[in-house]
């Protein structure tokens, strides 16, 4: 069996994942990455707006903060969002000396412009391709620095103790499986392991997310115990490509950028869905709107509105969007240049993931988790577009130091179930969680073989025991899915709840399509029991690791849903039909997910709106 | 054929775990292929006969895709795959590779991710021509559609190639911002002109695909040249004013070596297949006329 050995271990190779690696080196960690691209594919390099900093005359991490907890809904605690703010400017400008090529103004200083549901425009970018070039300039550091990267290993578990609670557990590692060798080999982590896996937008149909984003690192931590977090808060991003999902930046409508309906309508203004800040309303409103227009026979070949740039001049759309004419033509066949493109809403990312403190750490010791995989929370129910790259790098960086053993302030958010916290209720018209069975090994259901729990096996119970066990349960797993010669194909169970989660639990979610969805992924578990990976080979395997990744996609889109029936409000991303409003007195309280080996279990903390000097009062939310 | 697929498989992940239940992993290995191959044989034939018929039916693409796997029999002959897959408007020729996977065959292999041009990781070899599979639109393209992975690299699997060598390459010319000059504060910037920034944008814009270097006839001739997009990284910090002209004169200096620049015989072939339209070939001259400009200040 190889092992490989390192002080810390961190999943994934996106904005977060570089960046703690980074910082857990610069306190003196052996650190290595392991993740299932190699690091520039990563799809942080997808990201095209840019970072919220307060770094001008004018303006201030507190206004930033305010709008941060405006825009969340007074969903995101107090805590993370006055880290957030107070850290982005230094971690930015961290950036800039590391050579990113932002865009630059006419003083040398780099560019900042206005962005949705801002009162300052903080928005620091380069171009329209600012992931890209953060991305670049992170993974130039790890070259300078010479951190060991194993690339195209899929993660496939924890390895994590098996006390009865998951507060009194310790990661001591990772399973990984070499995609290029199919090996599946351990990687034990003396100090600890992050997580930073990124998106989960392949529960949906429709996404901006890559094919790779897939949630592999909410499945994994919820499977060995952490809660997982508001997780039916899902942004719906307003701008994206019709056929394809590809992301047109808010950007767009932050340089000026108007959206029309099929009577040339601005409706955001002349229908009133946000009077004062119209375009650059918080995207859950935009969103709505576009929708609504459509549902009402007012969008273009009723699916979708037009999003017009043509009026700022081919100069200046050069200049600060030329990626975006790119990504018009090249994806829809459009010259924005000449004409309005087309738009409408699609999945674009998770608010909810993997319970952690502001330090990124979880409830379980050596386990962290940073960027949008991780949830501390910063975006509550609705996330401000620029500050999705202030939190990689931020809480990335946070969790690096931590997990590497450097000094970190307490945390304030308490993780697991300690402190205040109480149990909940949801009525499902079908059992979620595994399906109860004692040979499905793929499923994981029964044993807790398949998904990576810990069995009550004899063992020694030392970390480098828990590991290999964990390697010795992933390699059944393995040799049971390639083994199997006949069942249902992975592609057909994806699409089948990909489809079923964008027709019910998608922009407007009304509790019989709710329902219904929970019946389709159980359909999909029920399925996955049967699931079988037609190619035999040990060489590059990409049916065997979408099938892994399959069941991680069925966890998720069970979770979400599971959130979007139980919260009987509207708040931020999340529209009830039959509840249309914010209802602070029983609602101001994240939605907690326990899997609960394979029983999953609702229950609710409440939101920390006490920030380190003042109390963000909940207001009516309005653009 | 263009492609070389010479290639030894190396065992050490076998003499590594002998102890364990791996060690029977050949005969067993054997004996699993060999069932599915015949439990999937009639299914396979009625899926493609489904398949037949609606691509009949419909407006299809013939797509001939290149087909090796080093230890699946039948697959480590390499061969071509006939795929007809039902033509929608707008389809990509990595839309039709993964309906043809997800529809007739799983085990056909390629990397992709993002779907819009900025991973980096659908580099192919489309119609004689490297390309982005998610950039190119299959309406643009000569039926039947022949699609194998990138020359001038050793195929894993299938349209899957080593990119080692690549990513070696990149990594030697030193691919990190370097300077003397940075500000003292934590909040202060290092001023960059706007003109400056416009000199290195088309620069950053490499996502590392690799379309370049395999279009590159030196590059398949020299396998130490450093190749269009490592010069081209280095072009990005050298003309970067942040960095100060010590740092230029030491940038210029490695891609001055024996390797470097001065091996580029201006075919442009790199420039003509770049996916971002950056100017490879441009930027290799510039750094020429530098390298003789300093050589001359230095004489």
């Amino acid at each position: 069996m190889s092992i490989y050995e390192h002080d810390v271990i961190v999943v994934g190779a996106g904005g977060a994942g570089l960046r703690a690696a980074i910082a857990a080196q610069e306190e003196g960690a052996d650190v290595a990455i392991v993740s299932k691209l190699h690091p520039v594919r990563s799809h942080t390099g997808a990201a095209e707006g840019g970072i919220n900093a307060a770094l001008r005359d004018g303006d201030s991490w507190q206004d930033h903060a305010y709008d941060t907890m405006k825009g969340s809904d007074y969903l995101a605690d107090a805590p993370a969002v006055e880290t957030l703010c107070t850290e982005s400017p230094k971690e930015t400008i961290q950036l800039e000396h590391w050579g990113m090529a932002f865009s630059r103004d006419d003083d040398g200083r780099v560019s900042q412009r206005p962005f949705g549901g801002l009162s300052f425009p903080r928005t620091t970018y380069a171009g329209a391709e600012t992931g890209h070039q953060l991305l670049h300039t992170m993974y130039q550091q790890l070259v300078k620095r010479g951190i060991k990267v194993y690339d195209e290993w899929h993660v496939m578990d924890l390895a994590v103790t098996d006390e009865e609670h998951p507060e009194e557990r310790t990661c001591h590692g990772v399973v990984g499986y070499d995609i290029q060798q199919g090996e599946v080999a351990g990687f034990r982590a003396r100090d600890g392991v992050i997580v930073a896996t990124g998106g989960l937008g392949q529960v949906f149909d429709h996404t901006t997310n890559a094919v790779a984003n897939t949630g592999d690192g909410v499945a994994m931590a919820y499977r060995a115990g952490v809660p997982i977090e508001d997780m039916e808060f899902v942004q719906f991003h307003p701008t994206t490509l019709p056929s394809t999902g590809v992301l047109i930046t808010e950007g767009v409508r932050g340089e000026g950028g108007i959206l029309y309906n099929e009577e040339s309508e601005r409706f955001m203004f002349e229908y009133g869905y946000a009077s004062n800040d119209g375009e650059l309303a918080s995207r859950d409103v935009v969103a709505r709107a576009e929708l609504t227009e459509v549902n009402e026979g007012r969008g273009v070949d009723d699916e979708y509105v037009h999003l017009d740039m043509r009026h700022l001049g081919e100069e200046r759309i050069i200049d600060r969007l030329e990626n975006i004419v790119h990504l018009s033509e090249d994806f829809e066949g459009v010259d924005p240049l000449e004409e309005p493109m087309p738009v409408k809403p699609g999945q674009h990312y998770a608010m909810g993931g993997i319970e952690t403190d502001e330090n990124g750490e979880t409830c379980i010791a050596g386990l962290y988790a940073a960027g949008e995989c991780a949830c501390a929370s910063v975006h509550g129910s609705n996330r401000l577009g620029g500050n999705a790259l202030p939190e990689l790098i931020i809480f990335g960086a946070r969790a690096g130091r931590h997990a590497a053993g450097g000094d970190v302030d307490e945390a304030e958010i308490p993780t697991g179930k300690r402190g205040e916290y109480e149990p909940g209720e949801v009525d499902t018209p079908v059992e979620p969680g595994a399906v109860a069975s004692t040979d499905a090994v793929a499923d994981g259901s029964g044993e807790r073989a398949a998904d990576g729990g810990v069995t009550a096996e004899t063992g020694d119970g030392s970390p480098s025991d828990v590991l290999e066990r964990a390697v010795e349960r992933q390699r059944t797993r393995i040799e049971w899915l390639l083994n199997k010669d006949d069942g249902i194909q992975h592609a057909e169970i994806r699409s089948d709840v990909q489809q079923s989660m964008t027709a019910n639990v998608n922009v407007f979610r009304e509790e019989e399509g709710l329902k219904q969805s929970l019946r389709d992924i159980r359909e999909a578990r029920e399925a996955y029991r049967d699931v079988f990976v037609k190619d035999p080979s040990r060489t590059f395997n990409t049916d065997l690791v979408q099938t892994l990744e399959t069941r991680n996609v069925l966890d998720l889109a069970e979770a979400i849903t599971l959130g979007a029936l139980a919260r009987e409000e509207f708040r931020g991303a999340h529209w009830r039909a039959e509840f249309q409003e914010r209802r602070d007195e029983d609602w101001l309280k994240h939605t907690m997910l326990s899997w609960n080996d394979g029983t999953p279990e609702l229950w609710y903390r409440p939101v920390l709106l006490e920030g380190e000097s003042k109390e963000y009062e909940p207001k009516v939310r309005s653009y | 054929m263009s492609t070389q697929i010479e290639r030894e498989r190396e065992s050490e992940t076998e003499t590594e775990s002998e102890a364990d239940a791996v060690t029977e992993l050949p005969s067993a290995q054997e004996a699993r292929m060999r069932k599915k191959a015949e439990a999937r044989a009639d299914r396979e034939e009625r899926a493609r006969e489904e398949a037949q018929e609606r691509a009949d039916a419909e407006d299809s693409y013939h797509l001939k895709v290149f087909r090796y796997d080093p230890e699946v029999e039948g697959k480590m002959e390499p061969r071509f795959d006939d795929f007809h897959v039902p033509y929608e408007s707008g389809m990509t020729v990595l839309d039709a590779l993964i309906y043809a996977r997800d529809t007739f065959d799983s085990s056909l292999t390629f990397r992709h991710s993002c779907r819009q041009a900025i991973c980096g990781s659908d580099a192919l070899f489309v119609n004689g021509s490297q390309r982005l599979g998610c950039k190119t639109q299959l309406s643009d393209l000569d039926q039947p559609v022949r699609i194998e992975p990138l020359p001038h690299s050793e195929v894993e699997k299938d349209l899957v190639v080593d990119m080692e060598h690549f990513y070696d390459q990149m990594e030697s010319v030193e691919p990190y911002f370097q300077t003397n000059d940075l500000p003292e504060g934590e909040l202060e910037e290092q001023r960059q002109t706007p003109e400056n920034r416009e000199k290195v944008k088309m620069s950053t814009r490499c996502i590392w695909c690799g379309a370049c270097m395999s279009s590159c006839n030196i590059a398949a001739g020299d396998n130490e040249y450093l190749g269009p997009a490592a010069i081209n990284k280095a072009y990005r910090f050298a003309m970067d004013e942040r960095e100060g002209e010590d740092m230029k004169q030491h940038r210029l200096n490695i891609i001055e070596q024996e390797h470097g620049v001065w091996r580029c015989q201006t075919q442009f072939s790199c420039t003509n297949v770049c996916p971002k339209d950056i100017p490879l070939t441009e930027h290799i001259q510039e750094l020429k006329r530098e390298a003789v400009k300093s050589n001359l200040k230095f004489w």
